[in-house]
């Protein structure tokens, strides 16, 4: 993980110095003299190598200083930190959205496989994969907040303003994971052990639940740990939509405005919380597979 | 001998037919079209490409899709305007049609030089494992977690907002994950006693890598390069409506959609129809590529 960081963030230092423009320009007013900009440009040390000045990023970053905003001179830290809730709470509720739709869309769908009903459930769920999610996003604003003006359309405040974001975000998702789980039980429901459930007198709802279902959970969850990328970037989208103030948008806004400190921190940070995300997974995995359980607590 | 020679003189044309049997990719074909999704996903997109191919000669770019016309702005769809116009007076119908040509040309373009490059990448790194497998693969992890955003930001402020930074941009990504693909898939293959053989005939390694390895491992990248096509036009849009892609004036549908947004409470149709020219065409590649994957692998239907 510390590789990946170390290069992820020359990789973005480099490109957010390649395409950064002048940050001296944003800083300092439009009437600023030659001289008050070279100044400051000294003080900054922006004259200098970009290996230095890369060292000296990560120097500090180490030292738990992740340098300051170009554009509001807040703190990096402290401002990724202040948004991260408002980041969460909407990838969570997304999250759960999807997991409450698609999860039963799947197995249904995959109990009755190829009837008219599993055919409705597949075709829903192709129309989700196909959709841009800031389109859908656009389209539940039209029709919720412009047409029946149920929900605001967009800002901060109380759980209203979630439900249209986290819908966006949401019903994306289910698609995805409504087809997986609908593979994996497909999978499962094959198998010699369900046979011998049922013929052990087991009742329809235990056989699937407890003894399909928890073996299918395994490709389900990698599903979804795996979409969280596709969350984080998706919550990009519909908090631009939304004007809801996360991560995406104030990783989008910085990228607009060239705020290289800002930019390079958040996704850093970002990173890191993908790998605890991947922690996540598999301590979950370690949870649906009592087999991947007795691997860990052999080992000590 | 001559025995053999008089059986086969009874064998039947229609006998001969059979033993024959179909290649694998006859044999696909059939299957495909007996899906009715895949059926109509391949006949849309026939139709799709006819009118990307067409629309030059149809609509005049200077005066048909960027001309403005202050007159007939914010028109709502009627039987002049089908899809209506927007803030500038240009009729959406059209533009929407010439957008067909750049997410076509992005789409296919990115897929196609990320699949080039995430081949070689990913069948050297299953096949020799070892310091290219881990060079390539860390590589890819890094490329994973860079939002798409950012290298597209990169790449298109160095070359500017043209739809072949775009391209490019989207062919990063779709080159890690043709790697991926095609690492697993030669890691599988790597081991069969065939490629034994073909090493115990002599052939050099390119030709083992080239001629048996990447054919057999080709049916999980021709879905994934359906797929993929799909969500990169679907990632295009996404750039652009983020206003890192393609700008106006260019009928870019993510473009126009990102125009759209600003008038979605007087012009809402303004928002509906590019989205709508990017939902069914992402759905008529998916249903493509889910009628490939089945007709591939005909175990997961039954």
């Amino acid at each position: 993980m510390i590789p990946t960081i170390l290069l992820t963030s020359l990789l973005i230092f480099w490109a957010m110095d390649l395409t950064g423009g002048d940050p001296v320009q944003t800083i300092l007013p439009e009437n600023a003299t030659v001289e008050q900009q070279e100044a400051l440009r000294e003080s900054m040390g922006l004259n200098r190598p970009f290996f230095i000045r890369y060292f000296d990023y990560m120097l500090g970053i180490v030292t738990g200083d992740m340098g300051t905003s170009y554009v509001t001179k807040l703190d990096v830290f402290d401002t990724f930190m202040h948004r991260l809730p408002m980041t969460l709470a909407l990838g969570g509720t997304a999250l759960l959205i999807s997991v409450i739709i698609s999860i039963p869309l799947g197995i249904w769908t995959a109990l009755n496989q190829n009837t008219w009903k599993d055919t409705l459930g597949m075709v829903l769920a192709l129309f989700g994969v196909s959709m841009p999610n800031f389109w859908l996003g656009l389209m539940l604003m039209l029709l919720f907040s412009l047409q029946l003006h149920w929900l605001p359309s967009g800002g901060s405040g109380g759980i209203q303003y979630l439900v249209l974001p986290a819908m966006t975000v949401g019903l994306g998702l289910a698609a995805l994971i409504t087809r997986t789980t609908r593979s994996a039980m497909l999978d499962v429901i094959r198998q010699d052990y369900i046979t011998t459930a049922k013929a052990k007198g087991a009742s329809h709802h235990r056989v699937i639940y407890t003894h399909a279902l928890r073996n299918a959970m395994i490709p389900i969850v990698t599903a979804v740990g795996m979409q969280f990328s596709l969350v984080m970037t998706g919550s990009a989208l519909a908090e631009t939509v939304f004007s809801w103030p996360g991560i995406g948008l104030l990783i989008v806004n910085s990228i607009s405005k060239r705020d290289t400190p800002m930019v390079t921190g958040s996704i850093i940070l970002c990173c890191i919380l993908m790998a605890l995300i991947n922690l996540l997974t598999d301590i979950i995995y370690a949870y649906c597979d009592p087999r991947i359980k007795a691997q860990y607590s052999s080992k000590g | 001998m001559e025995n053999k020679m008089e059986n086969s003189h009874e064998i039947t044309s229609a006998e001969l037919k059979q033993a024959k049997g179909r290649s694998l990719a006859q044999e696909t074909w059939r299957r495909m079209l007996k899906n009715k999704g895949a059926v109509i996903g391949m006949i849309f997109m026939i139709l799709l490409i006819i009118v990307a191919l067409l629309a030059e000669f149809i609509y005049n770019y200077d005066t048909d899709i960027v001309a403005q016309s202050a007159s007939s702005s914010f028109s709502a769809p009627s039987a002049a305007h089908i899809f209506g116009t927007d803030q500038f007076g240009r009729d959406i119908f059209a533009r929407v049609l010439y957008g067909a040509r750049y997410s076509l040309l992005i789409g296919c373009g990115s897929v196609a030089f990320g699949l080039l490059v995430g081949l070689l990448l990913g069948s050297l790194a299953g096949f020799y494992g070892g310091f290219i497998d881990n060079l390539v693969m860390r590589a890819n992890d890094i490329l994973y977690a860079i939002p798409n955003i950012l290298i597209a930001v990169v790449i298109v402020s160095l070359l500017g907002t043209t739809p072949l930074s775009l391209l490019l941009a989207l062919s990063i990504s779709a080159a890690s994950s043709f790697a991926r693909i095609a690492r697993a898939a030669v890691m599988q293959i790597r081991g069969q006693e065939y490629i034994e053989s073909a090493y115990a005939m002599g052939l050099p390694t390119w030709k083992v890598i080239l001629r048996h390895i990447i054919p057999n491992c080709l049916s999980p990248i021709i879905v994934q390069v359906t797929l993929a096509i799909g969500s990169n036009i679907i990632a295009a849009s996404s750039l652009s409506f983020l206003g890192v892609g393609v700008a106006p004036p260019m009928p870019e549908w993510g473009a126009m959609l990102s125009d759209s947004r600003q008038y979605i409470r007087s012009a809402p149709w303004m928002c509906i129809f590019p989205g709508l020219a990017i939902v069914v065409t992402v759905l008529a590649l998916n249903l493509m590529g889910d009628g490939l994957r089945d007709a591939l692998d005909p175990k997961l239907k039954k």
